[in-house]
């Protein structure tokens, strides 16, 4: 073996026994960095180990169709959000992003009130890979090839 | 490869090169912006706030190019002790550290407005903040290091180190859920961006990675003179 093969042996080893540290200490904390849990895994998650009232964390999915009020006080929106699967309502008093509206991915960050529903105390829109033009959207929609709004 | 072992030859090459590779960068990121800026349609969601994306993917694109670069080279320099691979990656890094400036501040602007803040910890913005972090460390490494070879050696070794972090950023939108979006050109059913976008967005890429070029060819020439210098200065002191 030459010396250049050696060290290629010598890089090369290492090189994957860093990688394999790196996804083990990933897979460790995949709890901590995944952003947000859907409705479905927050649900699982309860099932499991269910989750204090007013411990702080974040969901995440689209906001469902006709879902959208305002409270009696004229500030609290309340709205559902769903993964297509399960659906969490959600309570939220504050400024939305000019994103939001029905059908449009959010993450929202808050806690778990005792009756089940989502205290939001930020709302973030989660914007889609698609990009396109105004007129290209109207025309796909008009020839009915639109495949429903983003997720 | 090694025929480029010769400093005078290949700084004589790096000199042809160099004005034309800036000169296609300055006439690529002219009609580039141009087309990005005044041409494109505003999109159906974001509006006007779109135009930011032709400056920040392609930043992104190349912070992440100028990583597997230096990496690249360092493992060559490790490996194979080519004279000019050390040069290569310690030249490139500041490239690499500004383009992921660049991503990171772009990044911002764009999602102050579209996502209602300017920073938040997921695991894409979280892990470019760490290759920010990585090229910085990088440059003060080889600033740290008196010995220009121990120098290069040590750097070599971190930027390898710090390799993993490249596959992670790129996958990181499909491995986590996170607020930042998955990628819309390199996807397996085809870009997701209309073709009005996306062929702007690909000069904007083409112009960013020339300047790469003639940015990184100005920078391995400044290197060997200096390094000519310290050899002169050397053999005055010694004769």
């Amino acid at each position: 073996m030459t010396r250049k093969q050696r060290r290629l042996y010598i890089v090369g080893g290492f090189m994957l026994i860093f990688a394999a540290a790196a996804a083990l200490v990933l897979m460790a904390f995949e709890e901590n960095i995944v952003f947000f849990y859907s409705p479905s895994e927050l649900a699982q998650k309860m099932k499991e180990q269910p989750i204090p009232p007013g411990r702080r964390l974040r969901i995440g999915g689209l906001v469902e169709e006709d879902s959208v009020q305002r409270d009696a006080d004229g500030v609290t929106m309340i709205f559902r959000v769903t993964d297509t699967v399960d659906v969490l309502p959600v309570r939220f008093r504050g400024l939305l992003p000019d994103l939001f509206r029905e059908g449009q991915g959010i993450v929202a960050e808050g806690s778990l009130a005792a009756d089940g529903t989502f205290v939001a105390t930020e709302v973030l829109a989660k914007h889609d890979e698609t990009y396109m033009p105004k007129e290209v959207a109207e025309a796909l929609k008009k020839a009915g090839q639109w495949q429903g709004d983003p997720k | 490869m090694h025929y480029f072992a010769n400093p005078a030859r290949f700084t004589r090459l790096a000199g042809i090169i160099q004005p034309w590779a800036g000169a296609l960068a300055a006439i690529l990121l002219v009609v580039g912006l141009y087309l990005a800026l005044v041409v494109v349609p505003a999109d159906y969601q974001q509006g006007d706030t779109v135009r930011i994306m032709f400056v920040h993917v392609p930043s992104a694109w190349m912070a992440m190019f100028c990583y597997s670069f230096l990496a690249v080279a360092s493992a060559i320099a490790l490996i194979w002790k080519h004279p000019l691979a050390d040069l290569a990656a310690k030249a490139s890094a500041p490239i690499g550290a500004g383009f992921t400036f660049l991503a990171l501040v772009t990044g911002s602007i764009w999602g102050k407005p579209m996502w209602g803040t300017w920073w938040v910890w997921d695991a894409r913005l979280t892990s470019v903040l760490i290759l920010f972090f990585l090229y910085l460390g990088y440059m003060a490494l080889w600033q740290s290091i008196e010995d220009g070879q121990k120098a290069a050696k040590a750097a070599a070794v971190l930027a390898l180190v710090g390799a993993i972090n490249v596959p992670i950023i790129k996958f990181s939108v499909d491995w986590w859920n996170t607020l930042h979006q998955p990628a819309s050109v390199l996807r397996m059913d085809g870009p997701a961006i209309h073709p009005s976008m996306l062929w702007p967005l690909l000069i904007m890429a083409l112009a960013f990675k020339a300047y790469f070029v003639a940015l990184l060819m100005a920078r391995m020439r400044m290197e060997l003179n200096l390094r000519r210098i310290r050899a002169l200065r050397l053999a005055e002191r010694t004769s």
